[in-house]
């Protein structure tokens, strides 16, 4: 049951868009992020939305895999619609019904923000479809490299990261098997108002919580037995390389966002 | 004896529709009779563990039925908790899972579920707690505080508290050494001695089952291979272990013994039998 | 012949909380473990035995005596690194050693820390994972495997860093018997064919059966040093330190004491029932 919670799950492939360095990935998705927030006009988000179409293409993840991105979002998006829709003020009133107003500029800007919104979670969602949880990591702690000067410690946040994100599986299935002891005890974890629903967790999470903090500390035993001492003079079995192909989407990206800000301006 | 449990045509598959699909369970069928000491004993991968969440209404049946006392458990599913407490099922490494800030609170858990109050839960809880060998002045401590073999009885304690018909321990000796082991099958045998529980223990341990069970059942990929008494089952010992799994030391020794000419009884599982019938023959000269 | 792990009178008690009596987890051992061999350590629970291992690459360092890795010190913090290096450990709980998505980049993880170059990384990661009999896995999410493969997994690990000596610290008590024999099999491979020491912490009889020495820890002391043979055929002794011998010395013990000429070192169930035939004939 629990096993199906995917977070941004991976989709391993051959394309062009897998065959990217992380690192260009992250960036394009800045850009594009950039570009989003810049667009003024109809122009301006065709542009983008046809941009995310063709790596959707490229990606070959294919369109309701994206879709179903939006459905833990769908909430947020209809709420932002509709705040938009009612609340803004504008010239021109299309409709009106006791003090919620409709305007003209109020229609766009909804229209405008839930595209915006959904433009926004399925371009992320195609970089996590596309890029593994460790080359995300690699590529966040290469480009994040140069705060180390300042201090940040770069490499240890990415070992976290890394670390986290490869036990997640493994305390997802030690808390089903946790939740069936308990089960097995008559506790139920169906029944009763939100306060009680929230005591009948306390089996679950104690346990857990107790098990992640051991295993934590066996985990550290065992990379100090492997040699473990920070981020000095480690070298890595992957290393990132920038190809012609990154240089060439990452030009293409600085290009459509430039186009934008252009359109922007032109009131596009 | 009655059956308590009826096992009909049981078959669990996972992941219906997708391409991972596979049954863990595949038509079994047997029975589990009121009292008995059974023993269940399969590789990885035959379906033990699916098999006994079955048991105590933790999964539910693709298809076929569990039957306990001749009724089937899912027949009011929306009190498939009330099943949780007549059949009682410790998993493996249990001590992974208490949580409660003092020994007696954790062992009360159970009972508490139960409905449980007062006079009457305190008296479940230090049955319980007597039965696996804890002691009084331990209950008002943390369990965390404890060992990991008092912890494991601390869990097992949970379950038993709960009084159950039928109790079903997943590997209770895993992890512990020889004489921890011995011991804490010495306290499962006293408590079905004493309690008349009926007790299914699964264990990869042919030599753990054949010192302890009445009978066993033997599961091999999703299906019951043989069941009987340790004798039945270990006279069938080539094919057992042609199905790869294994037999009890002794009996791979009587096995040899008889290569070699010896009149051993080829389905002999304890050492102290073993050594009876060597003797016997010493005596009796029936060597060629 | 050379000795790779020296204990000089080694003592160790754990951190207690004030006032409570510290109790020592080991009382003065003293020990030689010869390089190329096979060694297992065995013991009931609270003998000490992991609490050795653990001072073997500096994990736990003594409270009293010396522990001496290919000479060098396990008290000197400068050679911490250079004694991982040359002792490698593999632990009980086979998910717990497991650093990284992938079973490749787990593999490396030893030899990134010590700065391997780049294009030999990839050499050793392949050749760990033959060596343990996992190629085929390199690209897998470790979680997805048996406990068998991720403790293999492990093994490979810890080989990639080139160690002159293995311990494995109960690394088969999680196991279910098949995971226990393909990690013993390993490891016996990695000794014979490639001479790398390896220390195995058990309880388990059965896995001394093949040991070139056996320790027997009770107490915080070593009870018993010998050949398996040596040591399995004190079944009383063993017996009164909460340990069981194998069904085979068993058996010959009884028979022994019940007046029937068998030796009691016929340790595998062949020779056990070869040893018996020929007293009963001779009878």
């Amino acid at each position: 049951m629990l096993k199906d919670i995917t977070l941004g799950q991976y989709f391993p492939g051959d394309t062009v868009a897998h065959k990217l360095d992380p690192r260009t990935k992250i960036l394009l998705v800045v850009l594009y992020i950039a570009a989003l927030f810049s667009a003024r006009g109809v122009v301006g988000y065709a542009i983008l939305a046809l941009c995310l179409a063709a790596c959707v293409r490229i990606s070959r993840v294919g369109l309701k895999a994206l879709v179903r991105g939006l459905k833990p979002v769908l909430f947020i998006i209809i709420f932002t619609g509709i705040l938009n829709l009612f609340f803004t003020p504008g010239d021109h009133y299309l409709l009106e019904w006791g003090f919620l107003k409709v305007s003209d500029t109020g229609l766009r800007n909804a229209v405008f923000m839930v595209v915006r919104i959904m433009l926004l979670i399925m371009g992320t969602f195609l970089m996590t479809y596309t890029t593994s949880p460790i080359s995300l990591t690699d590529g966040l702690e290469q480009l994040l490299g140069g705060l180390k000067r300042f201090h940040v410690p770069v490499h240890e946040l990415a070992m976290m990261m890394s670390i986290a994100l490869r036990f997640i599986p493994t305390l997802i299935e030690e808390t089903d098997k946790i939740m069936s002891a308990q089960k097995a005890r008559g506790a139920d974890f169906e029944s009763g108002n939100l306060m009680q629903k929230a005591k009948a967790l306390i089996p679950i999470l104690v346990p857990l919580f107790i098990s992640a903090f051991r295993r934590a500390d066996e985990l550290a035993v065992a990379m100090e037995c492997r040699c473990y001492h920070g981020g000095e003079g480690r070298t890595k079995l992957h290393v990132l390389k920038y190809e012609r192909r990154d240089y060439v989407a990452l030009f293409l990206g600085v290009l459509v966002l430039a186009a934008v800000l252009v359109l922007r301006h032109m009131g596009l | 004896m009655e059956p308590i449990l009826q096992i009909k045509n049981l078959t669990h598959t996972y992941g219906i529709g997708t391409p991972f699909q596979r049954s863990a369970v595949e038509d079994m069928s047997f029975d589990v009779y009121s009292g008995e000491f059974l023993g269940i004993i399969g590789h990885t991968g035959s379906g033990k563990s699916t098999l006994i969440q079955h048991l105590n209404g933790l999964l539910k049946p693709t298809s076929g039925q569990v039957l306990l006392r001749g009724k089937d458990i899912w027949a009011e599913p929306k009190k498939i908790r009330n099943v949780r407490f007549q059949v009682g099922l410790v998993f493996q490494y249990p001590e992974y899972q208490l949580f409660e800030e003092t020994v007696y609170k954790d062992i009360a858990f159970g009972p508490t579920n139960m409905g449980k109050r007062g006079d009457e839960l305190d008296a479940c809880v230090r049955e319980a707690a007597r039965l696996v060998g804890i002691r009084d002045d331990q209950l008002e401590k943390s369990p965390f505080e404890l060992s990991g073999g008092q912890k494991r009885r601390v869990a097992l304690a949970g379950v038993i508290a709960m009084e159950p018909q039928v109790l079903v321990l997943d590997e209770p000796t895993a992890g512990l050494d020889p004489a921890g082991r011995e011991n804490l099958m010495a306290n499962i045998r006293d408590y079905h001695r004493n309690k008349h529980t009926t007790v299914i223990l699964v264990s990869h341990s042919m030599d753990e089952i054949a010192q302890n069970v009445d009978r066993i059942l033997v599961l091999k990929s999703a299906h019951v291979l043989m069941s009987g008494t340790p004798a039945e089952v270990f006279a069938r010992g080539q094919e057992l272990l042609a199905a790869g799994l294994d037999v009890p030391q002794v009996t791979r020794i009587a096995m040899a013994l008889r290569e070699r000419g010896l009149a051993v009884d080829p389905a002999v599982y304890t050492v102290r039998d073993l050594e009876r019938q060597l003797l016997a023959l010493r005596k009796g000269g029936a060597v060629c | 012949m050379a000795t790779i792990i020296q204990t000089e009178n080694l003592k160790y008690a754990y951190p207690v909380e004030e006032g409570e009596k510290q109790t020592f987890a080991l009382r003065g051992v003293d020990l030689e473990i010869e390089k190329g061999s096979f060694v297992v350590v065995l013991g009931h629970n609270g003998s000490g035995k992991s609490t050795l291992a653990k001072t073997f690459n500096g994990v736990l360092l003594p409270a009293g005596g010396k522990v001496y890795v290919e000479g060098m010190d396990t008290c000197d913090e400068n050679l911490l690194l250079a004694i991982r290096r040359t002792v490698g450990m593999v632990f009980q709980n086979p998910d717990n050693q497991i650093v990284a998505n992938v079973v490749e980049e787990d593999v490396a993880f030893a030899p990134e820390n010590l700065g391997v170059p780049t294009e030999k990384i990839r050499k050793r990661v392949d050749d760990a994972l033959k060596t343990v009999g996992m190629s085929e896995f390199v690209r897998h999410a470790p979680h997805l495997l048996s406990g068998g493969q991720k403790q293999r997994i492990a093994i490979a690990g810890v080989i990639a860093m080139e160690p002159a000596c293995i311990v494995l610290d109960e690394a088969t008590a999680m196991l279910d018997p098949i995971g226990r024999q393909e990690v013993l099999s390993t490891v016996h491979r990695l000794n014979r064919e490639k001479g790398i020491t390896v220390i195995l912490i058990t309880h388990h009889m059965n896995e001394a059966e093949e040991a070139d020495c056996v320790i027997v820890m009770d107490d915080g002391v070593v009870a018993m040093d010998g050949s398996p043979r040596q040591v399995f055929t004190q079944v009383d002794a063993l017996r009164s330190m909460g340990l069981t011998v194998p069904d085979t010395v068993d058996l010959l013990d009884r028979l022994q004491k019940d007046g029937l000429d068998v030796p009691l070192d016929a340790l595998t169930v062949e020779e056990c029932a070869g040893a018996i035939a020929a007293a009963l004939r001779a009878n």
